[in-house]
C-alpha cells in the first residue's frame, strides 16, 4: 500500500485529499503512478495530464517523474506553490 | 531558531526580542513581513485561504533555513507562516534573521523569502466578487529564486 495525497486545486478537482492505494506491480515510479491514476477517467486525465502544471513529492521531498515509488511511501501531487 | 506554521497572528516585536535576548553577539536584525492585499490581478480580494502540506511544510522550511545558514554568517532565524482564512491587512508570513553584521542578515532574509515562495508547500485561494480562485504561481517568483542559484564550476 501507498498513501497518495492531493492538495489545493487538484484536491478540489479530484474531490479527494488522500487515499490508500495498493500498488500494481508495474507501477514503480512517479511517472507510472501518475499514468495509473490518469487511467481512472476523464476527470483524472485532465487533472493529472501533461497539460497540468504539477509538482510531486515522495515522502515529503520534491521528486522527479523518474523517482522510485515503493510500498509504504507517501506520494503527494500538487500545483506549483503560492505561499509567502 | 524557530519555524512555526500557525493560524494565529504574530507580533514582530516579540519575535525579535526573543531572538535578541539570548544572543548578545547580535549586531544586525533583518526582517520581512508579507501581508494580504485587497486587490490581486485586477480583482477585489475579500478573504484569502492558505492551505499547506503538514509535515512537508516544516521539513521544507527547515531545509531552506539550513541552506541559508550554510551560505551566510548568521546567528539565528525565525520563520512564521500563517494558514487558514485571512483577510486584507492581515499578516501572512514573518522572516527574522539576526547576525553580527547587516550584509549577511539582509541577504539571508531575502533568500529565505525567495525560496519559501517557490519551495514551501503552501497554496493561496482568493475569494473575489466573481467567486473563488486558486492563485497562480508567478514566473517573477521563480526568477527571484533563481538569482540565488550557485554558479556551476567549470570543469578544469
Amino acid at each position: 500500500m501507498i498513501k497518495v495525497l492531493y492538495f489545493a486545486k487538484l484536491r478540489e478537482d479530484l474531490g479527494k485529499g488522500s487515499e490508500e492505494l495498493s500498488l500494481p506491480g508495474e507501477v514503480t515510479t512517479v511517472a507510472a503512478l501518475r499514468a495509473h491514476l490518469m487511467a481512472r477517467g476523464a476527470n483524472w486525465q485532465s487533472a493529472l495530464g501533461p497539460g497540468a502544471a504539477l509538482r510531486v513529492a515522495v515522502n515529503q521531498e520534491v521528486a522527479e517523474a523518474s523517482a522510485p515509488v515503493r510500498a509504504g511511501d507517501e506520494v503527494a501531487f500538487f500545483p506549483p506553490v503560492t505561499g509567502g | 531558531m524557530g519555524i512555526r506554521v500557525q493560524t494565529e497572528d504574530f507580533d514582530i516585536a516579540r519575535e525579535i526580542a526573543a531572538l535578541r535576548a539570548t544572543n548578545p553577539k547580535v549586531g544586525a536584525v533583518a526582517s520581512f513581513i508579507g501581508t494580504v492585499r485587497d486587490v490581486n490581478d485586477g480583482s477585489a480580494v475579500a478573504t484569502l485561504t492558505l492551505e499547506h502540506y503538514p509535515g512537508m511544510t516544516e521539513k521544507a522550511l527547515a531545509g531552506i533555513v539550513a541552506e541559508a545558514r550554510s551560505r551566510w554568517r548568521i546567528i539565528d532565524v525565525t520563520v512564521i507562516h500563517r494558514v487558514g482564512e485571512l483577510k486584507p491587512l492581515d499578516q501572512i508570513v514573518l522572516v527574522v534573521v539576526v547576525g553580527e553584521h547587516r550584509g549577511d542578515a539582509f541577504a539571508a532574509c531575502e533568500f529565505l523569502m525567495d525560496y519559501l515562495k517557490t519551495r514551501a508547500p503552501f497554496w493561496k485561494k482568493e475569494q473575489t466578487p466573481a467567486g473563488s480562485r486558486w492563485v497562480d504561481a508567478r514566473g517573477s517568483d521563480d526568477i527571484a529564486a533563481e538569482r540565488w542559484a550557485k554558479p556551476k564550476r567549470d570543469a578544469a
